[in-house]
């Protein structure tokens, strides 16, 4: 394989994406189980999506450019480097940083207590992570190594580009591999999960999946 | 009034009380170029400093260095003059901080360099900018008089 050989995210077949799609489940699902741990009560996850969307739609992915999201990023180094993005909506960050820290909380407020919100939802970002990557790590058999993880709380277009922007330098298309948790109590609280893997590392990952050339 | 929506990795011109709106600028950087005489302008949402030397590129607006030649040849088009060209510029933030953070992930920074020098290769006035830090913004170009509305999140807004 060329070292700069990378997959056109236009081009993957059916197949593909299946794989992608199951390995998604797996991943989440792990996610998912290791999530309603930490909470201690149900979550339950969507079946993933796997989309191509042109990089001119990323930024409305989540209600629109301008909406107000909390991003957490943690980049994934290793064999297959990429990213991996979980978002919350203002509104269920708030509820999710509540009932980790058993306390109400407003984001927008410039008190101390932000410090402890935004380690609550870093670290939850970093659990879903770690139980995904290993999931890809044992189907794959790829090292893949995540960063300690990033937080921002702003505009839903600001943090969905960075994170798909490695994506837009090789083509104009984006693979979205999305999975939605959701808890089941009685307020609710979404929040999506993106794996973003360079096109690169997609090249690597579909090979060790078995379903490199089709 | 009319309110043209131009979208990340794209462009658009306008003209009199046209107002050219990009949302969410995390990374990438918005340039508005103008000719308040002639009252046209137009406006880049630029994702990336420079065209990867080793690929085609099939989208001019997705890099600065194109991006721009292009929004200069579509103002020129509708009739701007090149000598009274100015610009006003936004976003390059960075987003994330990592604790290991490297250099690849200092895209802002790097998108502001290539807007800066191009905008100096081609003798156009940076007449302001709001540009770096670490939050999200939103850019609203009014093309009558070359003012820019900066919206963010958290802040309140600010006029360029």
């Amino acid at each position: 394989m060329k070292k700069d050989e990378h997959t056109d995210v236009t081009e993957l077949s059916d197949l593909q994406l299946d794989a992608l799609k199951e390995v998604a489940n797996i991943g989440a699902g792990n996610a998912a189980t290791a999530f309603s741990q930490i909470l201690d009560q149900k979550i339950d996850m969507s079946v993933p999506e796997v989309n191509i969307l042109h990089l001119n739609e990323v930024p409305d992915l989540l209600g629109g450019a301008e909406s107000l999201i909390a991003g957490i990023l943690v980049e994934v180094a290793g064999d297959a480097p990429g990213k991996i993005l979980f978002a919350l909506e203002k509104e269920d960050a708030e509820r999710l940083s509540s009932i980790l820290l058993n306390e109400s909380l407003d984001l927008e407020s410039e008190d101390s207590n932000i410090e402890i919100q935004n380690s609550s939802l870093k670290e939850i970002g970093n659990i879903l992570t770690n139980s995904y990557l290993n999931t890809l790590s044992q189907m794959t058999g790829l090292s893949l190594l995540p960063s300690v993880p990033g937080l921002a709380l702003d505009m839903a277009g600001a943090i969905l580009e960075v994170a798909f922007l490695q994506q837009g330098h090789i083509g104009d298309y984006a693979l979205i591999v999305e999975t939605n948790f959701l808890d089941t109590g009685d307020e609710g609280i979404k929040g999506h999960f993106f794996f973003i893997p360079t096109p690169e590392s997609l090249t690597k990952i579909l090979a060790q999946l078995g379903v490199g050339r089709i | 009034m009319n309110k043209i929506r131009v979208k990340m990795a794209d462009l658009n011109v306008g003209q009199n009380d046209d107002v050219l709106i990009t949302s969410g600028l995390g990374s990438c950087v918005g340039v508005a170029i103008y000719d308040s005489k002639a009252q046209i302008g137009g406006l880049a949402h630029v994702m990336l400093p420079e065209v990867p030397s080793n690929r085609e590129n099939n989208n001019p607006a997705k890099y600065a260095d194109t991006a721009m030649e292009l929004l200069l040849k579509k103002i020129k088009n509708k009739g701007a003059s090149s000598r009274k060209l100015v610009a006003k510029i936004a976003g390059g933030a960075q987003m994330f901080s990592f604790d290991n953070s490297s250099s690849k992930m200092k895209i802002g920074a790097r998108n502001i360099e290539a807007v800066k020098r191009i905008l100096k290769e081609k003798q156009i006035r940076l007449l302001a900018e709001d540009v770096g830090k670490d939050y999200g913004r939103t850019m609203e170009f009014y093309v009558e008089d070359g003012r820019v509305l900066i919206k963010t999140v958290k802040g309140k807004d600010q006029v360029l």
